[in-house]
């Protein structure tokens, strides 16, 4: 047998997500103040967390940019114009504020390959991290634009407000992720 | 001033204060661990709770706040419409593109902002498959994704029972599910 598959197939009984570390604050303060958060929103915007649609606006105002009649002529398009919206901001701020978050906890990465990607698939596994990063990416924004959001529109927001839509969705969020994840990383 | 330059400075301060929101949701985003990559597979290989005991602990404490605005008639619900077929088809699509990137759309932001560059190549997924998406134009008023149209619809309204009553009892039933996990989960 192949040496380097002998390793990936021994390491993958032994590589633990545990062993990589963990958040910098509690789970249950960082909940509580999203939580505290999306009454903010509400309060003060009339508006609720949530990320997805801000790459569908970015992709109509590219798509506009190349190809502006056949962009607009698009149904999807057409019913929500791409546009500098408060989501929109919502979702440019998460960048810095993430960054100030990892700049003050000594967090930055810098780096292409997650640590835990790269003991799994080698250091070398660029190409096959860009395959699954970009095909995850379609998956998720087909996934998302047909639930009619993502995890935090749905799976925060939406359950929040107890909508039966954003319950089934944010379920199936687990139940579609759980088989991919354990194919990855347990098979 | 004017109507329309009210109308304006209105929107700049909406705009604002989306981008202050953001900073806040990026910073506590990374600071709750869920920028790691390592902390979102690990999630969805059932070893690492961090995403959960966030969203429980989020959605509980946004429920009770969102609902005691509403009956002081200080905000309304901003919930989406339930379409069965489409959230849970949607949302079992969402999930396994989730697996392979392992950051979701609002993670991926805060990734990004901590440095993670594979955050980068998901972005480009999300932006392209969003336009994928308009092109495919599924549409919810006819065929299999208008299946289970149930409109803008709570779980209480859903089982019939009061508002408050309901809220009470899932409250209290979210903060067991969070006393198991916390009871069980290594992290």
């Amino acid at each position: 047998m192949n040496d380097s598959l002998t390793v990936l197939l021994a390491q993958s009984a032994n590589i633990s997500s545990l062993d990589y570390p963990g958040p910098a604050w509690s789970p249950y303060l960082v909940g509580f103040l999203i939580g505290v958060l999306s009454w903010l929103t509400l309060l003060l915007s009339k508006d609720t967390l949530g990320a997805s649609s801000s790459y569908a606006a970015i992709s109509g105002a590219l798509g506009k940019l190349f190809a502006k009649r056949h962009t607009l002529s698009l149904p999807y398009f057409k019913d929500n114009p791409p546009k500098v919206s408060w989501g929109l901001m919502l979702f440019i701020g998460i960048i810095p504020g993430a960054f100030i978050a990892a700049y003050t906890g000594n967090e930055l990465t810098g780096r292409w390959l997650p640590a835990m990607w790269e003991a799994r698939f080698g250091a070398d596994s660029h190409g096959l991290r860009a395959v699954t990063a970009v095909s995850g990416g379609i998956l998720m924004a087909i996934g998302a634009r047909l639930a009619g959001g993502c995890t935090s529109g749905h799976g925060i927001s939406g359950t929040l407000q107890l909508s039966v839509g954003s319950w089934i969705a944010a379920i199936g969020f687990f139940l579609g992720g759980i088989p991919v994840a354990m194919l990855l990383f347990r098979s | 001033m004017s109507e329309i330059s009210k109308e304006k400075e209105q929107r700049r301060k909406q705009l604002a204060l989306g981008l202050l929101f953001g900073l806040l949701f990026g910073f506590f985003l990374q600071k709750g661990g869920v920028g790691k990559y390592h902390v979102l597979i690990g999630q969805l290989l059932l070893e690492d709770f961090t995403v959960v005991k966030i969203m429980l602990t989020a959605i509980l404490t946004g429920m009770i706040g969102a609902f005691w605005m509403v009956r002081k008639g200080w905000v309304e619900l901003h919930i989406k419409p339930t379409r069965i077929a489409a959230n849970s088809v949607g949302g079992l699509i969402f999930g396994a593109g989730f697996a392979l990137s392992a950051y979701c759309p609002g993670t991926n932001a805060a990734a990004l902002g901590q440095g993670n560059f594979d955050a980068l190549l998901v972005a480009f997924g999300m932006i392209a498959g969003s336009y994928l998406y308009a092109e495919w134009n599924p549409g919810f008023k006819k065929g299999f994704f208008s299946r289970g149209d149930l409109g803008k619809v709570t779980i209480p309204e859903m089982m019939k029972v009061g508002r408050w009553p309901f809220i009470a009892v899932f409250a209290v039933l979210l903060a067991v599910i969070l006393g198991v996990i916390d009871h069980f989960a290594v992290r």
